[in-house]
């Protein structure tokens, strides 16, 4: 039975890399256990996934009262697994002003072989030291500029271009808050991929809280993107990240070839992954509110945790940071306006 | 003898400008030179704009100035990079630096906190840790006053246009400093410093946050007292210094949410973080002064 249609993107390769073990460090408030990282990893090496990305939600050095302490140390879930890999490749996340070179070091001691150094998409020029280091360490090297949403298709690029400059080679456009609709990709990627060097790869990071995770993915593939990302089940911040199960379907119907085995992650997704999660990955009307509004993905368990506390509904939290402008980091920021809103209201 | 003493400003970029400002109301401090390396640059004119005697050739052009115009404190507001060379050559002459940079070679200086220790036992060189740090570790310092504090974590969100190239090309620096000064001048047995920069227009006003883990319950009475008391003491010096939120507590955190205003001299309101640094810099060029004076302490011997 032939279930693949002729379509544009028929022969195509993309790499996928999988977050369920960073991003959805965000949905599990960093308590994924060391065995669940090894369980996880090894059936997703096991099923053909190239890159897996392990590493407290807020990238390495996250451990903090601010964003939540995890079970256990970067280093000790990156050298639990690493050993474990036949195939896949470790990636680890940093964001500089949370975590630093030391970091950087150690990640590399243990055999991480991709650093993802990122920044809000209007400030690339701190990540010189850390790109720079990378780099420097000869591994594979990726500049993230999030919650690309807020800015121009030209200023993505500018910032684009100075990570590149300072030694990325791969640059991803980043929909932190799963804002973007298929045609904002589609331009946004078009434009890096015309503009950046040909030697420097694109690539494209979704949540799925309006949904759009699998067409945004689509849009980004066609427009020239090599690397999308994705989750397992979709374990991730805020509605989750693109379904990774439900994207390698997908891709084998259009003859892209990602080299995952279908029924593999399937298995994965349901028999390793949905029995892990603390709450359904769903879009419920918080995490759609981060969609609407344009906010930083891990602040839903934030504001709900405040609603509960405080008697402010999530929503009207998210989107008042919304309409404030916070970037990814301001976690502190949800407590303090839930505090603000319910004096404003006399509940406390 | 007059009992100002009279000062260098290293920098005239934005943190040199604005201190300038602020130290022309000083009745402590007399500004006398600005140094840059540049004698094209908007900050060198603005100083002979306000009277003040320039030099482009770096801190090399001052050094034949310091005895003649008796300058007793430098204050440098350059890069880590050059100040321990511009702090070597000024100590020298018995010039004491106030170093506004994260080079930290001198004793951590925050105000409200420990600048009393600095001034009776005069060192020739005080940093001034980050503009994170002074907003934030006074508060950790609040905890610690009543009860050890396990842990100490601050967050810093400032405004993008009101972080320069120099701290973005070495961002690192901001959280090593920042987080050694929680633990050495806040109190922490343990530090973290997490800095946060969000480009919103019109510009965000610096936010900090302050988590603390005690040891043992907290004392919330005490606790809160003594932060109140704080805030107090740092708004001597920066009237814009304000507790937004908390202290809250929930189990052994504590958690301050603060604000901080600059007094938009030449840096504009927004940019508190700014503020904070040059404001306590003065102050504590100010609190020397004041030791001086009263004979609690007396200045450097001069070098040949």
């Amino acid at each position: 039975m032939d279930l693949q249609g002729k379509t544009a993107l028929s022969g195509i390769k993309v790499k996928l890399h999988d977050m369920s073990l960073r991003d959805g460090m965000h949905a599990k408030q960093h308590q994924i256990s060391l065995d669940e990282m090894v369980s996880i990893a090894t059936a997703l090496d096991e099923a053909g996934m190239p890159l897996i990305e392990v590493t407290h939600g807020d990238g390495l050095g996250g451990s903090s009262l601010n964003y939540g302490f995890p079970a256990h140390t970067d280093e000790e879930y990156l050298s639990a697994v690493i050993p474990k890999m036949k195939n896949a490749k470790i990636s680890a996340l940093q964001l500089p002003g949370i975590g630093t070179l030391d970091h950087l070091r150690m990640a590399k001691d243990v055999g991480v072989s991709c650093i993802r150094v990122a920044t809000h998409c209007t400030e690339a020029d701190v990540s010189e030291q850390h790109i720079g280091m990378s780099a420097k360490m000869e591994m594979d090297t990726v500049g993230f500029l999030m919650m690309a949403h807020m800015v121009s298709p030209e200023k993505i690029l500018e910032q684009a271009k100075l990570m590149e400059h300072y030694g990325a080679n791969c640059i991803y456009m980043t929909d932190s808050a799963g804002y973007m609709l298929p045609a904002e990709v589609t331009e946004k990627i078009g434009l890096l991929r015309s503009e950046l060097n040909a030697n420097t790869e694109i690539g494209f990071h979704g949540h799925h809280n309006l949904a759009m995770g699998i067409a945004n993915s689509l849009a980004a593939i066609e427009a020239g993107a090599a690397r999308i990302d994705g989750s397992v089940a979709g374990l991730g911040a805020g509605a989750g990240n693109t379904p990774l199960e439900v994207f390698v379907a997908v891709l084998d119907r259009m003859g892209v070839e990602s080299g995952v085995d279908l029924y593999k992650i399937m298995d994965v997704a349901e028999d390793r992954v949905v029995p892990i999660m603390d709450q359904p990955i769903r879009l419920d009307r918080d995490a759609l509110t981060l969609g609407y509004a344009g906010v930083y993905s891990s602040f839903l368990l934030f504001a709900k945790r405040a609603e509960a506390k405080y008697g402010i509904q999530a929503r009207d939290i998210l989107v008042e940071l919304g309409r404030r402008g916070t970037v990814g980091g301001q976690e502190d920021m949800i407590e303090d306006l839930a505090l603000t809103m319910a004096k404003e209201k006399g509940l406390i | 003898m007059s009992k100002k003493l009279n000062a260098v400003i290293i920098g005239p970029g934005n943190i040199g400008t604005d201190l300038l400002m602020k130290m022309k109301r000083s009745e402590w401090i007399e500004p006398v030179w600005m140094v840059g390396i540049d004698p094209d640059s908007e900050g060198l004119k603005r100083a002979r704009e306000m009277g003040i005697k320039t030099t482009a050739e770096g801190v090399d052009g001052v050094l034949p100035h310091v005895l003649d115009d008796d300058i007793r404190i430098a204050f440098d507001a350059t890069s880590a990079y050059v100040h321990a060379e511009n702090s070597r050559k000024l100590n020298e002459k018995g010039v004491i630096m106030i170093d506004l940079t994260p080079a930290a070679i001198g004793p951590f200086c925050v105000p409200p906190v420990n600048l009393k220790e600095h001034t009776t036992d005069l060192k020739m060189n005080v940093n001034m840790v980050t503009c994170g740090g002074q907003a934030t570790i006074p508060m950790v310092a609040a905890v610690s006053r009543v009860q050890p504090v396990e842990y100490g974590e601050i967050v810093a969100t400032v405004s993008s246009r009101s972080v320069g190239p120099g701290t973005r090309q070495n961002i690192d620096e901001f959280t090593r400093t920042t987080s050694g000064a929680v633990e050495k001048v806040g109190g922490a047995k343990k530090g973290k410093a997490i800095i946060i920069i969000n480009p919103a227009e019109p510009p965000l006003i610096m936010r900090d946050t302050i988590h603390c883990l005690t040891e043992g319950e907290p004392d919330i009475e005490a606790i809160t007292q003594s932060v109140h008391d704080m805030v107090a003491d740092v708004q001597k010096y920066v009237p814009g210094y304000k507790l937004v939120n908390g202290p809250i507590f929930d189990g052994r955190k504590v958690s301050v949410f603060m604000e901080v205003e600059g007094l938009g001299d030449f840096l504009p309101k927004y940019a508190g973080n700014l503020d904070i640094m040059t404001a306590a810099g003065l102050r504590t060029a100010e609190m020397i002064a004041e030791e001086v004076a009263a004979g609690n302490t007396h200045l450097p011997e001069r070098g040949e």
